[in-house]
């Protein structure tokens, strides 16, 4: 079941166009307001957009002149909140699909049955789901929406309203039952892509900043947002021999990557802020690359701190935050060996 | 057990608090206070207080299916369209809940009366509806229709449309979402409306002996009937009026607010 999309909305001033292989998974990553939900809505046929297509399976859903309603799109939708139907239990949730698609009571139940075993909550069948837990709930909606038998799944932040206790297992859970289903799944959890995602699909204000698939992007990002996303520092600019020119000028040395970036072409160097180091002054010595930058915000992360700068983060310790006094607003010089810089194009 | 404390009430607001309690009700212990107990009996199965009592009954739930019938489509189209004359046709509809009654029954002898818009149309096929039970009905629906509307509205409202949008991804069509996860979600709404709609049937008065008039056995409802009494035998219309005060209580029972009694 393959999609085809092309997405334009006007007044949100998307313009997004992606495909999906049959049988993949999909991530839609990108900042807050980027326009993922809204090409969720798109595919499931909640939104019309302005311009563009919806080609599912050879069957055109939206287009021109053409528009397929939700219910006769075989587009199972599960959103960050279960949304169990309150009055209905457990098993009769899961029914639900097939019973609203013509299947007899017996054989919907049978296969509700079948699907909350599939998602380890046979136990669950007879509650009410108010008296489901958060992890619980979202396992019956998963079932629920499976055995719909959609021809692709949309999954808009599936995990982001559970307790992060309970989401490791889900995410193990969604990654067995989503193998060989297509599926478009929008997340900010670098997890969700790396452990669900055969590829993504970067959106940055309305429009697709890079795509492929997801080891590649995490591990070579091209964007802003998918090197944050992975927690990489990126410095774009225009290649040359030995580094990339930021447009104000700045010159990063690195490593050129295979194949090299031409001279004068627009490039990325790209570093763990792991391999950052802060000073209060800029250092000599030329294998160094030295960044002013002006400290935004600090968040602990495991025993270091990270250290952000608009863009740019650097993972120091706490010991080296209380010496250079380090706070929102302080100037200071991040500094990265040349060694530790990956540039390739963009 | 311990209570949340709010923000201490100004200690003045308790006088008139109390005072609108009072006068309310006040003039229905008072009422009671006037009965001929003895007689009670004797008065409320009187041939002419059983007559009224089972019309009204009578029209009353056969007006409460009119409104169920026809306000459970309108509240669902006010509370889930986005067209723009909306606005307006709710205006429109709710205007029965400001008009006078009595003004209300002259608008429908407009419009079913003999000489009326539909009326006499109506009647060169046979059908005559003023001064009949019909009519009762019709008058009954006309006035307690909004109240129906208003509550299922405001239900469909807080419900939301987030479950019926889940539905259809799963498959299921318009009227499937509506039958089994629309309406049931707004049961409670919906009930309350139905017992609403129902009392306010079982007290219409105005548009009723406007557009109906007030023949025994067949458009003399309860209200009516008591109206008629008050000046011949004062103690029959207050033991009837207790009958009403009695079920009025029963529908304020059925529809309490949540936390209430």
């Amino acid at each position: 079941m393959s999609v085809q999309a092309r997405v334009v909305v006007e007044d949100r001033g998307i313009d997004v166009s992606f495909d999906v292989a049959d049988g993949e998974t999909v991530a839609l990553l990108g900042p807050n307001g980027a326009g993922k939900s809204t090409t969720l809505a798109v595919l499931g046929g909640l939104l019309r957009p302005d311009a563009g297509q919806v080609v599912l399976d050879g069957q055109e859903l939206t287009g021109p002149g053409r528009w397929v309603a939700p219910h006769a799109r075989r587009t199972a939708l599960l959103a960050q909140d279960p949304l169990l139907f309150p009055h209905l239990s457990a098993l009769e949730n899961v029914a639900f699909g097939p019973r609203s698609t013509g299947t007899g009571r017996r054989t919907a139940r049978a296969a509700a049955r079948h699907w909350l075993a599939e998602v380890d909550a046979a136990e669950l069948a007879g509650r009410r789901p108010a008296r489901l837990s958060g992890g619980q709930a979202q396992r019956v909606a998963i079932a629920r929406a499976l055995a719909a038998e959609p021809r692709l799944l949309l999954l808009d932040e599936p995990m982001a309203a559970l307790d992060v206790a309970v989401a490791p297992a889900l995410r193990t859970l969604l990654r067995r039952v989503l193998t060989g289903r297509t599926t478009v799944i929008v997340t900010h959890h670098v997890l969700d892509a790396l452990l669900l995602a055969d590829r993504v699909v970067v959106i940055e204000g309305g429009r697709v900043a890079e795509q492929g698939p997801t080891a590649e992007v995490l591990s070579r990002p091209r964007s802003a947002f998918a090197a944050r996303f992975a927690g990489l520092d990126l410095v774009a600019g225009t290649a040359t021999p030995d580094g990339v020119r930021r447009p104000d000028g700045l010159l990063l040395h690195g490593t050129l990557g295979d194949p090299a970036p031409r001279p004068g072409a627009d490039a990325v160097a790209v570093f763990r802020p792991s391999a950052v180091a802060a000073h209060k002054e800029p250092p000599g010595g030329s294998p160094r690359n030295a960044l002013p930058v002006t400290v935004t915000e600090l968040e602990p992360l495991g025993d270091l701190v990270r250290v952000r700068a608009g863009e740019l983060s650097a993972d120091v310790t706490v010991a080296s935050v209380a010496e250079l006094g380090l706070a929102p607003g302080v100037a200071v010089t991040f500094v990265v060996k040349a060694t530790e810089v990956d540039v390739y194009a963009r | 057990m311990s209570r949340a404390r709010h923000v201490g009430l100004p200690r003045w607001v308790f006088a008139p608090a109390l005072l609108a309690a009072a006068f309310v009700v006040l003039p229905v212990v008072a009422m009671t206070t006037r009965i001929d107990w003895a007689a009670l009996p004797t008065l409320v199965t009187s041939e002419g207080a059983r007559s009224a009592l089972l019309l009204s009954l009578r029209t009353s739930s056969a007006s409460t299916v009119l409104c169920l019938l026809l306000g459970v489509p309108l509240a669902t189209v006010l509370a889930r369209s986005e067209a723009r004359w909306i606005g307006l046709l709710r205006a429109l509809v709710l205007l029965p809940l400001v008009l006078p009654p009595v003004v209300g029954g002259i608008a429908l002898l407009a419009a079913f009366g003999r000489q009326g818009l539909l009326g006499g149309h109506l009647e060169t096929f046979g059908l005559r509806i003023a001064f009949t039970s019909v009519a009762v009905v019709l008058a009954q629906t006309f006035v307690s229709l909004p109240f129906l509307v208003v509550s299922l509205e405001g239900a469909l409202r807080t419900a939301g449309e987030r479950y019926d949008v889940v539905a259809a991804s799963l498959g299921a069509r318009p009227t499937t979402v509506l039958r089994r996860v629309t309406l049931p979600l707004v049961l409670p709404g919906l009930a309350s409306g139905t017992v609403l709609a129902f009392a306010r049937s079982l007290g219409e008065f105005g548009a009723t002996i406007t557009f109906a008039g007030s023949l025994e056995g067949t458009t003399r409802t309860l209200p009516l009937l008591i109206y008629n009494l008050r000046v011949t035998d004062a103690d029959a219309a207050v033991a009837l009026s207790l009958v009403l005060v009695a079920v009025a209580v029963v529908v304020i029972a059925l529809v309490r607010p949540r936390g209430a009694l």
